[in-house]
């Protein structure tokens, strides 16, 4: 079985209108036990960026660790946050940092950057950057999150719709894996507000 | 350094409280050439004379004034060993900066850097203190600036000053002409009536160097012909 199927996890990311919305299912197992049903696997960087990690939670906490502990001595020296594409840059080089040793896991990226204009990336866990316009999926559910999201989405939606077709594309893409699924956790974010919903699926 | 007999630190505390090594540095900064920096509403411009010890040598082959990133440029007055060694470090940091975060340095964390590297050499084992003080000159998202660097390693901000030589009438110089709406063109002009003040001799395209960086964000030294033309323009 491989390592990065030992946690289970399920992350999508979506562009909207001048917003972005980007969830991640709840359950975190060892392999086939369930070992919690609330886990969180998307933090937030500054208030318009957010990370998600897919694959072995315990490398996605200490990644996590690390790239705020870089973000913290960044704002300090520069006195400015990080934009996002600045920040998907940093994340790439410290996960190749570890080629031959590497996290296992595959972050999610998305953010707000210049003029708020919506950002959202993808990488493997060695750091190969994927930019995209649209979506960009995650962790052990991503093939039947691709086919979701590529029937669902369509372009300029706003954050309500946004929120309906994130979801929508979520839960029943966790209901094709077996690793993910127990609800989901969905952040909108536009250049106003932050509004952090929890779903309720297939408690399974 | 290990077990050697410079394992200290050469630059100690005096009684007064001073580092003398350091001020011993900044005289060899105040016997180099003249060089200064004036900072534009919409650019920076830095220059320096270029004299050289006889007519025998190749005058293009010597470039006082650096570039340290497409957008920030570097001039000293001290010596030239010395500064040839921190563009090599500042250039080097501002690439790691560039393969981290894919985003040009700001000026102001370049200055820091280089500063830091400054300051290393005056608390280690067995170096000495760099014998220059920089004068930096940038443009980025913060507009344009101008930052000087001393061999103790602080660093300040400046809208226009002069280091080396003649730094004194320079500086007076400088704060009479001085004004906030400058133009680029305007701190050229003035600039290469400053370095006239102090200077021995016939001023020429020869012997001074003029960088420029404006609102293009391309810091850039004069060619000759160019210098010679801003020259017309002010005799």
């Amino acid at each position: 079985m491989s390592i990065f199927e030992y946690n289970g996890s399920a992350l999508v990311a979506m562009v909207g209108k001048n917003c972005f919305a980007i969830a991640s299912d709840r359950r975190l197992g060892v392999q086939l036990q369930t070992i919690a049903t609330d886990f969180q696997r998307i933090s937030k960087i500054h208030e318009k960026l957010y990370i998600g990690l897919a694959g072995l939670a315990t490398d996605a906490q200490t990644l996590y660790q690390r790239l705020v502990f870089r973000h913290k001595l960044y704002q300090l020296r520069e006195e400015r946050d990080m934009k996002p594409e600045t920040f998907a840059n940093l994340v790439s080089a410290i996960l190749y940092e570890k080629r031959f040793g590497p996290y296992f896991c595959q972050p999610v990226i998305a953010g707000l950057g210049d003029n708020d204009e919506p950002f959202i990336c993808t990488m493997d866990s060695i750091g190969a950057k994927e930019l995209a316009k649209d979506f960009v999926v995650g962790g052990t559910a991503s093939e039947s999150l691709y086919g979701a999201c590529e029937s669902m989405y369509k372009p300029d939606m706003e954050a309500e719709e946004l929120f309906e077709t994130i979801s929508q594309a979520l839960l029943a893409s966790v209901d094709r894996d077996c690793l993910s699924g127990w609800g989901g956790h969905v952040f909108v974010v536009t250049p106003t507000e932050v509004i952090e919903r929890t779903l309720k699926g297939r408690m399974d | 350094m290990g077990d050697s007999q410079y394992s200290f630190s050469l630059t100690t505390f005096s009684p007064s409280g001073k580092l003398v090594q350091i001020e011993y540095a900044l005289m060899a900064v105040g016997s180099g050439q003249t060089s200064l920096g004036i900072k534009a509403a919409n650019g920076v411009v830095i220059a320096t004379e270029k004299k050289l010890p006889s007519i025998l040598v190749d005058e293009t082959s010597v470039q006082k004034i650096q570039s340290l990133t497409p957008n920030i440029g570097v001039v000293y007055s001290g010596m030239g060993p010395d500064f040839r060694v921190l563009v090599r470090k500042s250039r080097k940091q501002a690439q790691q900066y560039y393969r981290l975060y894919k985003e040009q340095i700001p000026v102001t964390q370049l200055v820091r850097e280089t500063a830091a590297v400054m300051q290393e050499f005056t608390q280690s084992g067995g170096v000495r203190p760099f014998g220059v003080s920089l004068l930096v000159a940038g443009f980025d998202a913060d507009g344009p600036q101008l930052y000087q660097v001393d061999p103790s390693g602080s660093y300040f901000s400046w809208k226009a000053s002069a280091m080396g030589k003649n730094v004194s009438n320079a500086k007076s110089f400088l704060e009479k002409r001085y004004t906030d709406d400058m133009e680029l063109d305007d701190a050229v002009h003035t600039a290469i009536l400053t370095l006239k003040e102090g200077f021995e001799g016939q001023i020429s395209s020869k012997n001074i160097e003029i960088g420029i960086i404006g609102t293009d964000r391309n810091f850039r030294v004069l060619t000759p012909s160019e210098v010679d033309d801003y020259l017309g323009e002010v005799e």
